[in-house]
């Protein structure tokens, strides 16, 4: 059975996978709560300001989303060797680029040409 | 890996020195994680097409209009919690109780499937209430993108039952173990997906 104490050995430094209960709880817990406080901000407009509120949402759900990570996904920066962690840091870099860049450039596409608000107002 | 040079005769002769044995499926959840990684990029045009045309609503149904918040929460309230379970059913299997782990994948299956059937339910009243993905461009990107998941969630659910079929016929044999670490690593990555789903189409939405 030498094969299998080998594949034992190799996925718990695999990284990818084993937690404990308690990872498991706290990061259960920690979604609970970064998830609650949006919809409750959002149902009850606690915060007048829609732009404000809108950040804020925002920015629970990027920390919801590490949470996951690290506590459901068990990412670290030596699972696989670090080839995971390398993966998911190009896969970021090109989401970001394909999110911004395309709400960028189609936001200034409809503002400029936008029928009618422009040529209107030059119209003599 | 070291290879050496042999002189045999006049011409060298090059060799692997040791071969040392890779366990079979050692390099799976790397490949995993990489096919995850790609499902992102998916997810990423997706979230950038409803991000552009989110706001195109061609005169019909707005957001405000059509979803219904409390809902969405008990729809995430399902997916957290099959999130949970599907831990409890990792940490079972480390211990190697088989009747545990399949427990908590029927379980994790339920909360699956509760998912499923209240966004089906969701999609099923806008439709009828004519916010069909023909409407507007902000609909077709709506049902793209929350379809793509639910989709996904689908064969999540397919795939725990072809697993619990697995683990039912041969125990928690190395490579059902190994199945069900991917199946893990999809489902919490289905979950993060959500994240993004729920705050950028729903909560957002609501702001807009």
């Amino acid at each position: 059975m030498s094969a299998h104490d080998h594949a034992d050995h190799d996925h718990t430094h695999g990284g990818a996978a084993h937690g404990s209960l308690k990872g498991y709880l706290i990061g259960f817990f920690l979604s609970v709560v970064l998830t609650a406080i949006p919809f409750w901000m959002v149902m009850t407009g606690a915060i007048d300001n829609k732009q404000a509120t809108a950040i804020i949402v925002m920015a629970f759900a990027v920390v919801q989303i590490i949470v996951h990570m690290v506590f459901f996904l068990h990412m670290t920066p030596a699972s696989e060797g670090g080839w995971s962690m390398l993966a998911l840091i190009f896969t970021v870099i090109l989401v970001v680029i394909v999110l911004s860049g395309s709400l960028w450039v189609m936001y200034h596409l409809n503002a400029n040409m936008m029928p009618g608000l422009h040529e209107m107002r030059e119209m003599p | 890996m070291a290879s050496t040079a042999i002189t045999a005769g006049s011409e060298p002769v090059f060799h692997l020195e040791e071969e040392h044995a890779h366990a079979e499926g050692g390099s799976t959840m790397l490949g995993f994680w990489l096919y995850l990684m790609s499902d992102c990029l998916i997810f990423a045009m997706l979230f950038a097409a409803f991000g552009v045309l989110g706001g195109n609503y061609a005169a019909g149904p707005a957001p405000k209009d059509l979803f219904d918040l409390g809902l969405v929460a008990v729809n995430t309230t399902m997916l957290l919690l099959s999130s949970i379970t599907y831990g409890f059913a990792m940490l079972t299997m480390d211990k190697g109780r088989v009747a545990a782990t399949q427990g908590w994948l029927a379980v994790t299956m339920l909360f699956g499937l509760a998912f499923l059937s209240i966004e089906l339910y969701e999609f099923a009243h806008m439709i009828h209430e004519g916010a069909t993905p023909q409407r507007s461009a902000f609909l077709s990107s709506f049902f793209t993108l929350v379809g793509t998941h639910g989709l996904h969630v689908t064969f999540g659910i397919v795939w725990m039952v072809t697993l619990m079929v697995q683990v039912a016929r041969h125990g928690l044999i190395e490579a059902n173990r190994r199945r069900m670490m991917c199946l893990s690593m999809f489902w919490h990555f289905l979950d993060v997906v959500w994240i993004g789903v729920f705050t950028f189409v729903y909560l957002m939405g609501m702001l807009r």
